[in-house]
Order: structure tokens, then sequence, then C-alpha cells
């Protein structure tokens, strides 16, 4: 059997990659992807701790990852209608250039 | 620890192989310069996660996140870049300013996990699951029963969300 820090090695390797990407990218939707990352991080150790858990019979860890696969999902497509509406405007998608709101 | 009874060992080794294939992905994630191969190298962790579901015997939870997370968001991100590619492509970094203090952060992070992740005595073992119950039918039991309304606050949330992006992207 696949020991449990093991998985949450991967998932905290998965999430440190996401959280460099989510700050450091130029490109929203570069930042977008990096953001699903650590969301799927989140989901490795939720059903990790499921399974490993004293209470596997109640599935409460894949009906979380379940939800968030979900909230995920409507994340995604906002955000990325959101990247659409800017470059419309902006005609650019770079977070640099983005500073409407910098006084 | 390891190399004590054959069939674990080769448990390990096909997570060491899912594991190494999702982190190689999920690096090159955030480090590759051409954004659509980000977006392959995404479908590429988003299926090793997926392959990890099915070594955590959470087989609903694999095929929900190939069909949601490849089958849909991989598609819809796809699509951004398309539509809102030329912009950044050879001129200059895919990283900001902040980049350097980003990847001390990230690293920090990662560190602080791991010393923690350490530090716990976690459980060695899984918990034999009931195979003949019907996970599945036990999953959507839930759904119906104790997390009902969480289930149908998702399912409002998922619709205005859609709704409103239509009404953002839409061009007036």
């Amino acid at each position: 059997m696949v020991p449990l820090d093991w998985y949450l090695v991967l998932a905290a390797f998965l999430f440190s990659c996401g959280l460099f990407g989510a700050l450091a990218r130029r490109n929203a939707i570069a930042v977008l992807m990096s953001i699903e990352l650590m969301l799927n991080a989140a989901n490795i150790n939720l059903v990790a701790f499921w399974r490993y858990g004293n209470t596997v019979g109640d599935l409460a860890g894949q009906v979380f990852a379940v939800f968030i696969i979900a909230v995920a999902a409507a994340e995604a497509a906002v955000g990325l209608a959101l990247i659409i509406a800017v470059y419309r405007k902006r005609k650019t998608v770079n977070v640099e250039e983005l500073d409407l709101l910098a006084g | 620890m390891p190399f004590e009874i054959p069939i674990p060992t080769l448990t390990q080794l096909v997570f060491l192989v899912i594991a190494l294939f999702t982190a190689f992905c999920g690096l090159m994630v955030v480090l590759s310069r051409n954004l659509f191969h980000n977006a392959l190298f995404l479908v590429g962790a988003l299926f090793g996660v997926a392959a990890n579901y099915v070594l955590l015997e959470a087989e609903f939870l694999a095929v929900s996140q190939v069909l949601v997370y490849i089958g849909a968001i991989a598609t819809l991100i796809a699509f951004a870049i398309m539509l809102t590619r030329g912009m950044m492509y050879g001129r200059t970094s895919p990283m900001n300013h902040v980049s350097g203090k980003a990847a001390l952060g990230a690293l920090v992070f990662f560190l602080a996990l791991l010393s923690f992740v350490r530090t716990v005595p976690w459980p060695a073992d899984a918990q034999s699951v009931n195979a003949n119950e019907g996970m599945i039918a036990s999953l959507g039991n839930l759904f119906a029963t104790t997390y009902v309304t969480a289930f149908e606050v998702v399912g409002l949330l998922l619709l205005v969300a859609l709704v409103g992006a239509v009404m953002l992207a839409r061009d007036q």
C-alpha cells in the first residue's frame, strides 16, 4: 500500500507549482491554469485523507471533491469569459497591463 | 518499508510512475514558454490526478475528472488561448517582474508543507473499501439525502456561473 504521506507530498508539490504560476505568470490564461492545478492538488489531499481515514464508509471526502470539481468548472467558465471580455476591450491578456483599478 | 510484499511494492511503483508524470506535467504547466504547451501539460497533469484517484479507489471521481476537466475545462482553455493569441509569443519572458520572489515563496511554502507532512505520524495503511457495496450508488444516495442542500446550491452556482460567463463573453 502506498503510504499516505506520498500523496500529500505530491499534492504539496502540485500546489506549490500552481502557487508559483499564479503569482509569476504574465498571461491571465496561464494564471487560470495554475489555479486549476492548485484546486487539483487540494482534491488529491481530500481523496487521500478520505481513503486513509477512519470513516471510509461515509464517502465525505469524495463528496467534497465532487463539489470542488463543480466549483472549479464554474470558476474556469467565469474566469475565461472575463479574460475574453478584457481581451476584447484592451487587446491584451497580460496581467501586468491590466491596471484599471490601480489608481 | 519497500520490498516487503510483492504486490504492495508494485502499487508503490505504479504510484511513483504516476506521481513523477503528474509532477513533471505540473511543473511544465508553469514553466513552459508556449501557452499552448502549457495547456497540453495541464491536460497531462489532470490525467495524472485522475490516475491517482484510480489508485485511491475513487473511480467515480476519476471518471468525472476526465469528463469535466479534460473534456470541458481543457477544451475551454484551448478555445480561450485561440481567441486571445498573438500577444504573448516570443517577445518577452512569460514571467512577470515578481517571478523571483514568487519562486522563493512557492519553494518556502513547499518546504514548510514537506516538513509538516514529515513530522505527523500518518496512518500507513488505508481502510479496506467494501467493493461490492456499490460506491457510486451510495455516493448518489448521499447527494440525494445528507448533502442535498449543498448539491442544489452547487447546481444553482453552475447555472448562474454559466449564464454569467455567456453574458460576459458576449459581443456587445
